[in-house]
């Protein structure tokens, strides 16, 4: 039984960060606003990755391909902005 | 008339275990490729928000947030049903807990609708204010060209995250109809996990877009 709640606790979960990161975008926080955002938006990116793709039930091999799509991204994103950062 | 089931194993696997494990890391691989296609786009956003904060702080501000927040929240709820969907196809009991599969699927299609609805109304509402990149774009406040960059991103990544939830639907729609039609649903179990992991996908990449677009210049 638990395990079927799994996906309905995630929903409720991915839908209160979602009326928090609205809610946190109307705060006075200046340049914290987009990185805060961010950092909701990888917590929803993690339970949606956990629970609803159940990426740690799949083989090695699966999730090893699917982490190096984000290795080549941060690869890629270094590269760019040690230019653009540095100018 | 119920169509024949598929073939149990396919002769180039050895057993039902190795050739779901080679659909899936098929899948993951896919969406391996997908992420460096949104991520590539996404770090071009970041480039020009990082050289014009104020800017992209004062495009952001006509972005519909109440749309958004619906879009969002729509795509959450169609990610769960397709969860469960996945839940059943692979329930021991059998007939009963699949007979809902084809329901929970086409809800979730039809909240696919309801998002690319109201994108739609958003587009319209955004191409009359003169939002829309090009020649008849006209904005108030400072940087213009660099608030019409703002829209540039805004409009390619929507749109392309469009035509994913698009894509995402026919192959939801199609898993409906099988699952309804086949007389031994539970040799498609793979065929809807792999299209639940291509819609979940599509959601992961809304969750980014959403602050991005919607959540800029909002607070005082």
């Amino acid at each position: 039984m638990s395990l079927s709640k799994q996906p309905l606790l995630t929903l409720l979960a991915l839908l209160a960060l979602l009326a928090l990161t609205v809610g946190a975008a109307y705060l006075p926080i200046g340049a914290a606003q987009l990185p805060l955002a961010l950092l909701i938006s990888i917590a929803k990116a993690v339970l949606i990755v956990h629970v609803f793709m159940r990426f740690s039930h799949g083989t090695g091999v699966a999730r090893l391909a699917f982490a190096a799509g984000f290795v080549w991204l941060v690869i890629i994103a270094t590269l760019s902005l040690s230019d653009y950062l540095t100018r | 008339m119920p169509e024949p089931a598929p073939a149990l194993v396919a002769p180039q696997f050895e057993s039902a275990t190795q050739q779901r494990q080679a659909s899936l890391l098929g899948m993951w691989i896919f969406l391996s490729t997908e992420t460096l296609l949104f991520g590539g786009a996404l770090l071009g956003y970041a480039v020009y928000r990082m050289q014009h904060a104020e800017a992209f702080a004062a495009a952001g501000r006509h972005t519909l947030l109440l749309a958004g927040t619906c879009n969002t929240a729509i795509l959450l709820l169609s990610s769960y049903l397709v969860a469960r969907a996945v839940q059943r196809m692979e329930d021991e009991e059998g007939r009963g807990a699949r007979a809902a599969v084809p329901r929970l699927l086409t809800f979730a299609v039809a909240l696919g609708t309801l998002f690319l609805v109201i994108k739609g109304f958003e587009y319209a509402h955004e191409i009359r204010e003169g939002l829309f990149p090009g020649a008849a774009f006209h904005i108030e406040g400072r940087d213009p060209q660099a608030q019409q960059m703002f829209f540039i991103l805004y409009f390619t990544l929507t749109a392309l995250h469009a035509v994913h939830v698009t894509i995402g639907m026919l192959l939801l729609a199609f898993c409906a109809w099988k699952v309804h039609r086949s007389s031994a649903p539970q040799r498609l179990a793979t065929l809807v996990d792999l299209t639940g992991l291509y819609w979940h996908f599509v959601d992961l990449v809304w969750v980014f877009l959403f602050p991005l677009f919607y959540l800029l210049g909002r607070s005082p």
